[in-house]
């Protein structure tokens, strides 16, 4: 559709010489337009994109030299697999021959030979993806973008396509931005990700420190599944139902959101052993990982996981009581009490629990 | 490691597609382009024929309309619509009903055929009756002897107007029925209701802005058609001359403001037509929207 | 196997019985009855009337203008298509609509309004005349007529197309450097052409059979102005009805040619769609 207006704002980031890297958001998040305009296909009003240092803003998308691939492909329906992928090479004036050798090169790398002669139509959806991102390559683009590169494919070869596409980047070396919605692929796949939402940048940074360190509760919630809960501080601690939490040099009546993975909840069938009593409420069976919902005495819902042999070794089950404790939180949100007069400790209302997105 | 690409962006609201985009110059040519074309095809040959027909005055315009023969025109127009619609309307929607629910052999060569009158020239379709009826056709000794008149009458006018209107509305309701599957009429027979039951509760519901828009397309074809009905009517004024007919008949006799008022008339027809058409357009469009926004609203949830 | 063939809906013989009944009395036996006629001459005979001299300016005529106005609107109907896709512009749906106007039209109608804009004194013809050209009672006159009646066939089925057509292909182009130009002949063009040869069929058959507009426009003078259809209706004015009826299967022999050239440009124009 034109006509839309997608709005992005306070974007900015970095992608270096080489890298893989995800932007990631939810649907209408602003993720595809930023990949539009690195192409030259949007124009920003205000701001500045630059590729190797360079500004190109004013370069038009034809001469940016970059490799797109659609979401749908967008491949020429009326030309072979190999005058697509000769496409690009035809207009910068390669040789015959060059073309040629450069579209065989291609076709064997990704498992096209004998292909050539082929219509789009007569292709299979990975394989249309593989010309796709083939005739995007073919003039070695300074970047190559990807917009929901795994979108339209089934589940089942898509694992194979995520796969594929860190052996190709691993092999090729090509600096790659892909947009995705999900956040599993963008972890799995990328180096680093620039997490969107509502056109506002929300986190940038490696797999590992976007799980595990979220800037702010949409990171969070975003990212895999997390518990999160309000809680007051009240001399140096803050406090959740009987959950506590250490928050020295915090004045008083600050409230703050705290966040913790499941894996951060720890179990004990020693009632003794860790801080707090819960009840297993449900197990949620998830292949070999298995999700499950403690009740603490207060009715404070909390979501953990463990592995199956982990489960069968507590000897666990749906009813058990258990002792335990939280390993390590974030602070996400952080907000000062009112000025007004300081008001009289009460239970909050009930608290969220981390949503699975 | 230097910075490959980067980006900064701030309050950026973008909508342009540059490099896939005409410049100003190539696309306002166009439309200038296509509007002449337009303008001296479409506008001012409709506009002529409203300043031609009241160009000697209102009075004068009305006067024309008077005229016996005119009158007569006028009546035997309605009246040959007024037979054919309906019974292109009834074809129309056996046929529809036939080839959208069904599948058997030959649907391909049976929608050929429906369509075959749209490809024969209007004065073939008036020949191909005279040769069945006219004096020298098949039938026309004994219709001569039992005193019927088809051909330079009444009924040959409504069968050579049948013949070029007939696919309008097969045409305009066999896709419609097509796209609305058959998923609900099987539905309403398991209710329990009888075969006319379900056309009337089900399936006409659904198809009745596509059947709507075969009728008055079949309308304002069959109020117009000239070619095929000038072949068998004998042009005798004021019995069996159509309107279309009663134009050129002014015409030849440089009646040129007179043959510009009648054909005001048929302008007109063809307007409210062209409004029709566009209102109903826009109805199928809308009920299409709100459809697919009910689909949505269930997905969601 | 037995399930997949049954199918419940009722009136299955009573609506085919009464389409198959319909067609056969409206269509099928009148067309079946003038091809018998025909059969019964002798092939010189049909041979002779078929091709006098008068029949055959008729002839080159009615294909030859019929042929110039497909071809004005398959270049202007494929701009017009293209702007009312693509560009925004005030009342573009008015002329959106306005485009189905030689649809409902009568053809006398257009045939009357158009040979008086221009005749000599008309409101185009006043500008055309003292620059020679005589659109009205002159062939161009012909021309003209066939280019209205035809002018909404390629807009019509040219505009799906283009709207179903992902804009993205044509990103993909420029993103791999081509420009608009380049864009639009090597990947646009060639999806919408079979789109505009079948609209340009179309417009084509329509005018080959056309009569009504022509004639007041046309001056219908025998070996100059006059089409193929008026000359049939002229032979029969003459009581001519052999000669009539050899003419009549000649237009329709072309007619049913060009129906299926129509069935098999639409079947080509869907190729690269399958999947």
């Amino acid at each position: 559709m034109f006509g839309d207006v997608a709005a992005v704002k306070n974007v900015s980031f970095t992608v270096n010489d080489g890298e893989l890297m995800a932007l990631l958001g939810p649907s209408g998040g602003g993720k595809t337009t930023v990949l539009r305009m690195i192409a030259g296909l949007e124009v920003p009003t205000s701001g500045d994109i630059l590729i190797r240092g360079q500004r190109v803003n004013d370069l038009s998308v034809q001469k940016r030299n970059i490799g797109f691939v659609f979401q749908n492909y967008a491949l020429f329906k009326n030309m072979t697999v190999f005058k697509n992928i000769a496409f690009g090479l035809k207009i910068k004036k390669w040789k015959k021959a060059d073309i040629e050798a450069r579209v065989f090169e291609l076709l064997k790398l990704f498992g096209l030979d004998g292909l050539e002669k082929r219509y789009p139509h007569q292709l299979s959806g990975g394989q249309r993806q593989r010309v796709a991102i083939a005739r995007a390559l073919a003039s070695k683009p300074s970047v190559l973008l990807l917009d929901e590169p795994f979108g339209a494919v089934d589940a089942k070869i898509r694992q194979e396509l995520r796969e594929w596409l860190v052996k190709l980047h691993h092999d090729l070396n090509v600096t790659t931005i892909f947009v995705t919605h999900d956040q599993e692929e963008a972890l799995e796949v990328s180096n680093r990700i620039v997490i969107f939402s509502e056109g506002d940048l929300e986190q940038i940074g490696t797999p590992r420190e976007v799980y595990e360190q979220p800037a702010n509760e949409f990171v969070a919630r975003f990212i895999g599944v997390m518990n999160v809960l309000d809680a007051e501080v009240q001399g140096g601690v803050a406090r959740v139902n009987e959950l506590q939490f250490p928050a020295h040099d915090v004045a008083d009546g600050t409230k703050l959101r705290i966040g913790f993975r499941p894996y951060a909840v720890q179990i004990s069938t020693d009632l003794s052993l860790y801080p707090y009593r819960a009840t297993l409420r449900h197990t949620f069976f998830l292949g070999i990982m298995l999700r499950l919902e403690f009740e603490l005495e207060s009715g404070l819902i909390l979501r953990s996981r463990m592995t199956k042999e982990e489960y069968a070794q507590l000897g666990l089950e749906e009813g058990r009581e258990v002792s335990l404790q939280i390993r390590n939180y974030r602070v996400l949100a952080a907000e000062t009490a009112a000025l007004g007069p300081e008001k009289e400790l009460s239970y909050q209302p009930p608290p969220t629990i981390g949503e699975n997105i | 490691m230097a910075g490959y690409v980067s980006k900064n962006i701030r309050d950026a609201t973008s909508k342009s597609q540059r490099g896939t985009e005409e410049s100003p110059l190539v696309k306002w040519t166009l439309v200038a382009l296509s509007g002449t074309f337009l303008a001296v095809f479409l506008l001012i040959p409709l506009a002529n024929v409203f300043v031609q027909a009241l160009e000697k005055g209102w009075d004068l315009y009305v006067s024309a309309l008077k005229e016996p023969d005119t009158v007569s025109a006028i009546k035997l127009t309605v009246i040959v619509a007024a037979i054919t619609v309906p019974l292109n309307t009834l074809f129309g929607v056996c046929a529809a009903w036939a080839v959208a629910k069904f599948e058997f052999r030959g649907k391909s060569l049976l929608i050929t055929l429906i369509d075959l009158p749209f490809s024969v020239s209007p004065v073939v379709a008036g020949l191909i009756y005279v040769v069945m009826f006219g004096l020298q056709g098949y039938f026309g000794r004994w219709l001569d002897d039992h005193d019927i008149k088809i051909i330079f009458a009444v009924p040959g006018i409504v069968l050579a107007t049948i013949f070029v209107t007939f696919p309008f509305v097969a045409r305009e309701l066999i896709p419609v029925m097509q796209a609305t599957g058959r998923e609900q009429e099987e539905a309403a027979l398991t209710l329990g209701a009888g075969g006319l039951k379900t056309f009337w509760y089900v399936t006409l519901p659904s198809v009745k802005w596509g059947l709507l828009y075969g009728v008055i397309l079949c309308n304002a074809r069959a109020m117009g058609e000239f070619g095929a009905v000038s072949v068998v009517s004998g042009h005798i004024a004021g019995v069996t001359n159509t309107m279309p007919l009663h134009v050129e008949k002014l015409y030849n006799e440089y009646q040129g403001q007179a043959a510009f008022a009648v054909a005001s008339l048929l302008a007109l027809l063809a307007l409210v037509t062209l409004g029709v058409k566009t209102l109903l357009e826009w109805k199928q469009s809308r009920e299409f929207a709100r459809a697919q926004q009910n689909v949505e609203s269930m997905m969601n949830k | 196997m037995a399930a997949k063939r049954f199918n419940p809906l009722p009136g299955f013989n009573l609506t085919m019985g009464y389409t198959i009944f319909y067609l056969s009395v409206i269509v099928l036996i009148p067309i079946g009855g003038l091809f018998l006629r025909v059969f019964d001459m002798t092939w010189a005979d049909f041979w002779r009337l078929a091709t006098t001299e008068r029949a055959l300016a008729a002839y080159k005529l009615t294909f030859g203008a019929s042929l110039i106005a497909a071809l004005v609107n398959a270049v202007f109907g494929t701009v017009t298509a293209w702007v009312l896709v693509r560009y925004e512009f005030p009342g573009k749906r008015f002329f959106d609509a306005m485009v189905d106007f030689p649809f409902a039209l009568p053809t006398a109608v257009a045939g009357l309004t158009l040979s008086n804009l221009f005749a000599q004194n008309g409101w185009l013809g006043k500008f055309l005349v003292p620059l020679g050209i005589q659109g009205a009672f002159t062939r161009l006159g012909v021309v003209l007529a066939l280019t209205f009646i035809g002018l909404p066939f390629v807009v019509r089925t040219l505009q799906p197309v283009l709207e179903n057509f992902e804009r993205e292909v044509e990103e993909a182009a420029a993103t791999l450097g081509a420009g608009r130009l380049r864009t639009f002949l090597s990947v646009v063009a060639p999806t919408l052409l079979p789109a505009i040869i079948t609209g340009f069929a179309l417009s084509f058959a329509r005018a080959i059979g056309e009569y009504g507009s022509v004639i007041f426009i046309a001056g219908n003078k025998p070996y100059y102005s006059e089409i193929a259809p008026l000359l049939i209706v002229v032979r029969l004015e003459e009581y001519d009805y052999t000669g009539a009826m050899a003419l009549a299967v000649v237009l329709l022999v072309f007619s049913f040619a060009l129906l299926i050239t129509i069935n098999l440009l639409e079947r080509w124009a869907s190729h690269y769609e399958k999947k």
